[in-house]
C-alpha cells in the first residue's frame, strides 16, 4: 500500500466508527447549538449588530464544539491498546495522523452544514459581501482548528488532565487562525472590507502547521 | 551524592558585576538622564520597561534553539539532550517572567500616559499572545507525565516558534483595519542621544541579570534531573537484588 492508501484506510476506519456510533457529530452539533442560543440570549442582537458579531460567535461555537470532540478523537485508539498496535504497524505514523485529521475535518464540516441554516435563522443573517467566499473560508478555518487540534489531542493523550490541557495549548497557538477566520467571515457578512488578506493568512497558517504536524507526529506518537 | 556549589567563581564574579550594572543603570535612568519633554519624570519607566520587553522577545529564541537541539539529540545522545532541555525550560520561564514585567510596567505607563490600562494595540496584543504561548508551554510541562515531558515540550516549542511570526503579522493587519484610538508616545520616534547611555546600560544590566537567572534555573533543573537519574538507578539496582 502506498502512503495515500494508508491515509485512506485510516480515514475509512474513522468514518465507519463514527457512522456506527455518531457520538462526536451529535455531541458537537448539540453543543454548538447551545452556544449559539446562549450567545443569542446574552447579546440579543439586532440584524446589523449580528452581522458584526455573527462571524465571531459562529467560530467560537465551532471552536468549543470541536475541542470537546477532539478530546475524544484518540480515546477510541486507546481502547484495547489499538494505539500500541498502530505504533508497531509498518505504516507511516503521519498517515495515521492525516487520516484522523481528515475524518475530524469531515465531522466538523457536517456540523457546520447543519448549523449554518440554524445560525442564519437565529441571527437574521444575510451576507452583504460575496457570500460564496464562505465556502472557501469555512473549510480553511476548520482545517486550521482540526489539524492542530488532532495533533495536540495526540500530544496530550498520556498527560494528566487531558481534557483541560487540549484547550490550554490549542487556543494560544490558534489565535492567529481564529483572527483570520473571524475577520474573513465578518468581512463577507458585512461587506465593509476585503477578506482576501485573511484568506491568505489562513492558507499560509494551514500550510505551515500541516507541514509541522506531519513532520513531528512520529516524535509525539513515540514520546516515551 | 556530593552537591555541586550553586555559585562557581565565575558565577560569583558575574553576580557582583550584574548587581553593579543594575545599580549604575538605575542611577543613570532615574537621576542622570534628562527629563523627557512631554511626559516628565514618568517617562523614566522607559529604562525599565523597554529593556525587559526586548529581552522577553530574545529568550524565546533560546528556548526554540534548545528545543531543536533536544529533538536532534533525543535518540543520538540522551544525556546531552537533557542539558538542552534544561536550557529550554529555563529560557521559557524567564520569557514568562520578563514578559510579565513588560506587560505590568507597560500597563502602569499606559495608565499615566494614555489614561487607560490597556488598549488592543498591535504591539501590546502581540506581547500578550507571546506571553500566553509561553504560559501554555509551562502548563504542558506541568501536566505531562514525567517520561515524555521533554519531548512534548520541545514539540510545542517548535509550534510556538512558527506561531510567533504569524501572530505578529496577523495582529498588525488586524490593527490596521481597526485603527486604535489615540496612540501617542512610544520610543519609536527615536531616542534623544542624551538618553542613550542610560538606555544602553539598562539593556546591558537586565540582560546580565536575565543570563544569571537562566544559569541559576539551569543549575537547578540539572540537579533535579541528576536526582531523578539517581533514583531510577537505585530502583533498577534494588530490583536486580530482589531477583537474585
Amino acid at each position: 500500500m502506498n502512503y495515500f492508501g494508508h491515509v485512506l484506510a485510516h480515514l475509512r476506519k474513522d468514518l465507519q466508527l463514527e457512522w456506527r456510533s455518531r457520538d462526536s457529530i451529535n455531541g458537537m452539533l448539540f453543543f454548538a447549538l447551545l452556544v449559539v442560543v446562549v450567545f443569542s440570549l446574552a447579546f440579543d442582537p439586532t440584524a446589523a449588530m449580528s452581522r458584526q458579531i455573527g462571524g465571531g460567535i459562529l467560530w467560537i461555537a465551532l471552536l468549543f464544539a470541536s475541542t470537546t470532540a477532539l478530546n475524544q478523537a484518540w480515546t477510541r485508539e486507546q481502547r484495547n491498546r489499538v494505539l500500541e498496535a498502530q505504533r508497531m504497524a509498518p505504516a507511516p505514523p503521519s498517515a495515521l495522523f492525516l487520516g484522523k485529521a481528515l475524518a475530524n475535518l469531515a465531522f466538523v464540516v457536517i456540523v457546520e452544514a447543519v448549523l449554518a441554516p440554524i445560525f442564519v435563522v437565529f441571527y437574521n443573517l444575510h451576507a452583504v459581501g460575496q457570500g460564496w467566499l464562505l465556502a472557501v473560508v469555512m473549510p480553511l478555518g476548520t482545517w486550521a482548528l482540526v489539524c492542530n487540534g488532532t495533533f495536540f489531542a495526540a500530544l496530550g493523550l498520556r498527560t494528566r488532565n487531558r481534557e483541560l490541557l487540549l484547550p490550554l495549548i490549542l487556543f494560544p497557538i490558534s489565535i492567529p487562525a481564529l483572527l483570520g477566520m473571524i475577520q474573513a467571515t465578518t468581512a463577507v457578512l458585512t461587506g465593509e472590507f476585503s477578506p482576501d488578506p485573511w484568506i491568505r493568512l489562513l492558507i499560509g497558517y494551514n500550510i505551515a502547521f500541516t507541514a509541522v504536524c506531519l513532520l513531528l507526529f512520529e516524535t509525539v506518537l513515540n514520546a516515551e | 551524592m556530593q552537591r555541586s556549589r550553586i555559585f562557581g567563581p565565575i558565577g560569583a564574579v558575574w553576580f557582583v558585576l550584574t548587581l553593579a550594572a543594575i545599580v549604575y543603570a538605575t542611577r543613570l535612568g532615574l537621576l542622570i538622564a534628562p527629563t523627557e519633554a512631554t511626559m516628565g519624570n514618568m517617562a523614566r519607566i522607559l529604562y525599565y520597561h523597554v529593556p525587559h520587553s526586548m529581552l522577553a522577545l530574545l529568550f524565546p529564541y533560546v528556548n526554540f534553539g534548545a528545543s531543536l537541539f533536544y529533538l536532534y539529540w533525543r535518540r543520538r545522545d540522551p544525556l546531552k539532550a537533557l542539558t538542552a532541555d534544561a536550557v529550554a525550560i529555563s529560557a521559557a520561564e524567564i520569557t514568562v517572567v520578563y514578559g510579565t514585567i513588560c506587560l505590568v510596567t507597560g500597563m502602569l505607563w499606559g495608565r499615566v500616559a494614555w489614561g487607560i490600562w490597556w488598549t488592543w494595540d498591535a504591539r501590546l496584543t502581540s506581547m500578550l499572545l507571546l506571553w500566553l504561548l509561553y504560559v501554555s508551554y509551562l502548563m504542558l510541562r506541568k501536566l505531562s507525565s514525567t517520561g515524555q515531558t521533554h519531548t512534548l515540550a520541545a514539540v510545542l516549542s517548535v509550534f510556538a516558534a512558527i506561531d510567533v511570526p504569524i501572530v505578529f503579522m496577523s495582529i498588525r493587519w488586524w490593527r490596521t483595519q481597526h485603527p486604535a484610538p489615540v496612540f501617542g508616545g512610544g520610543p519609536d520616534s527615536g531616542l534623544d542621544p542624551s538618553m542613550k547611555p542610560a538606555f544602553g546600560w539598562n539593556v546591558l544590566a537586565w540582560a546580565l541579570w536575565g543570563v544569571l537567572l537562566l544559569a541559576l534555573r539551569y543549575g537547578l533543573e540539572r540537579r533535579r534531573q541528576e536526582r531523578e537519574q539517581e533514583a531510577a538507578l537505585q530502583a533498577i539496582e534494588a530490583s536486580l537484588e530482589m531477583a537474585q
